[in-house]
């Protein structure tokens, strides 16, 4: 699409490339005159495991279905197909991953087009001299900036706004593959390349990030944006799905501190005043929304290795043993240390965490409900280790410690237990933590992401 | 009086990043909205009561265009660190469910 177009409609797929969505919905929704279609790629949310270790969160054969299509749609309408986070965490292995899937796709329907990657794994040699410039800040919740953690990280990405999708669009790329990216870059990058002012692009962005969920009923499946100087008109793809005015509305309460104000690279995005239209019984249109922009930082996020984990899964429909379940597993944790320290695990060697579903499973101490006694309780029982023998060794000491203890007034003398698998005990291999989350200033929007070009 | 669980359309929770818990309880109507907000009940004070944070803590915000209120809170544990229990921090919101809001007229779902 040329520059200065006063309008920009975009697509979006679904929440995260590998959610999958129905193929009839981007079919139609390309029937819209879209400029270009995209998918966020991933996200925090899933929790540390993906940045530290470099898997990905979807399958390859749940983001190579979504590829496909996208990448056939892409090609079929002669627009740019961008990726944000690719492989659900953005580092290099994730990007790679996805790279790898997208040229296999295209050599198979004999595609051929320019595919621009951007790195967003950060060196941490370069991130300590900005440490020591004075430009980290910290985040609300998140650790005070600290070179340690920057050295002990398996692996550090800054977030990327839509500067770098913008250049690698402007060099001539095709499909964009972003490593770590601001949710709704690339559809603001989209958006003011078309010339749109920074607020409604954004605000574009933000709507498109998670697919159809500003629509009702909620479902994986694709949206459209149209972006115009003064607002945007959001319309879902299927038929059988509508955006009102509220759903539109709350999605700005989605996985925000603020529904109002959101702190993006380059600028604050406020919806305060915004206006919600409903402009037929599928199609809202939303204006209103400002930018302020401030001083350029990118958001920094780490993962460290915590340790080894093993866990096993089991259950007691005791009445005698759940009216005294905290003894009793404050027995289990005595005899546990005691058999450790025989196998030359120190009790200052190993955490071991035992999950009480039916109790406070899902709270944990911020459970309110104190008193419950259900008439079965599900245990999951966890021990994390420096290493995974470790690990391995006091979860099965832990398992049968689970299995025999006696308890005042026992009568279930064969075991306390059931357990629903042979073998009981799972080895799950490396546990990360998130071990940087802040902000760094930057001169440079592109500085921190290299872009590669290449020819497919 | 009407325990939220009873009258509102929405009630949920999310992390906002893997530090921080937000919680959104939505309404209906702009009557019923402003009928919860005129209790004064729905506030930082009963967040952090209930989720047993500093109120300097909550970043609560009514926000009357999503008929909603949303309180942010830190993470008691960040999400997937150890002892962790909620990696999505989508179950943290019973405890909303049966705070009694004081309306004596509850606003029909009419809008």
């Amino acid at each position: 699409m040329s520059h200065g177009t006063a309008l920009c409609r975009m697509l979006s797929t679904s929440g995260i490339l590998g959610y999958g969505f129905p193929e009839a919905s981007l079919d139609l929704g390309m029937t819209r005159g879209v400029h270009m279609l995209g998918v966020d790629g991933g996200s925090t949310d899933p929790g540390p495991h993906y940045l530290g270790s470099g898997k990905t969160l979807n399958s390859h054969r749940a983001m190579r279905r979504d590829l496909r299509l996208m990448l056939r749609a892409a090609r079929r309408h002669g627009v740019p197909m961008v990726i944000g986070t690719c492989g659900g965490a953005g580092g290099t292995p994730h990007l790679a991953a996805t790279a790898d899937i997208v040229r296999a796709l295209a050599a198979e329907d004999g595609f051929h087009f320019r595919m621009a990657t951007i790195e967003a794994e950060q060196d941490p040699a370069s991130l300590k001299r900005a440490h020591a410039d004075g430009r980290m800040a910290r985040l609300p919740g998140g650790p005070a900036p600290d070179p340690a953690a920057l050295d002990r990280s398996a692996r550090v990405v800054a977030m990327m706004g839509p500067e770098p999708i913008a250049a690698a669009l402007d060099g001539g790329a095709e499909v964009v593959l972003a490593g770590r990216s601001s949710d709704p870059a690339p559809w603001a990058a989209m958006a003011m390349r078309a010339g749109l002012p920074p607020a409604p692009a954004w605000y574009a962005g933000k709507m498109l990030e998670c697919g159809a969920t500003p629509a009702v009923p909620k479902g994986h499946d694709c949206l459209v944006v149209e972006v115009g100087p003064d607002g945007v008109t959001l319309e879902p793809a299927a038929p059988e799905r509508r955006c009102t005015p509220s759903s539109v509305a709350n999605h700005s309460l989605h996985e925000n501190p603020s529904p109002c104000i959101h702190i993006e690279p380059g600028g604050i995005l406020d919806t305060t005043d915004c206006r919600f239209d409903a402009i037929s019984d599928r199609a809202v249109r939303v204006s209103g929304m400002t930018w302020n922009p401030q001083p350029y930082t990118v958001k920094l996020e780490g993962a460290e290795l915590a340790g080894y984990r093993a866990i096993s899964v089991c259950g007691t429909r005791d009445p005698l043993l759940i009216a005294t379940l905290d003894d009793f597993l404050a027995r289990v944790r005595d005899a546990v240390a005691t058999k450790a320290a025989a196998l030359g695990v120190e009790p200052d060697g190993y955490r071991l965490i035992i999950r009480r579903y039916g109790v406070d499973g899902v709270m944990g101490a911020s459970e309110p409900r104190r008193d419950a006694r259900p008439h079965e309780v599900g245990f999951v029982i966890e021990v994390v280790a420096p290493d995974q023998d470790s690990a391995d060794a006091v979860l099965a000491l832990a398992r049968v410690t689970m299995l025999h203890t006696d308890f005042p007034g026992r009568l279930c003398r064969e075991g306390n237990m059931a357990f629903p698998y042979s073998p009981s005990d799972v080895a799950c291999g490396p546990v990360y933590r998130f071990s940087v989350f802040q902000t760094m200033t930057v001169d440079d929007p592109l500085a921190p992401f290299p872009i590669h070009f290449e020819d497919v | 009086m009407a325990a939220i669980r009873d009258i509102a359309k929405v009630c949920k929770s999310k992390n906002a990043g893997p530090f921080e818990l937000t919680i959104d309880v939505v309404f209906e109507t702009r009557a019923q909205y402003d009928a919860v907000a005129a209790t004064g009940v729905l506030g930082p004070e009963l967040i952090a009561r209930l989720y047993k944070v500093a109120p300097s803590d909550v970043l609560f915000t009514p926000y009357p265009a999503g008929l909603a209120f949303k309180a942010t809170i830190p993470r008691a544990i960040p999400a997937g660190d150890l002892g962790d229990t909620d990696v999505y921090g989508c179950q943290q919101h019973a405890p909303l469910l049966d705070v009694d809001i004081p309306v004596n007229q509850w606003p029909t779902g009419e809008p």
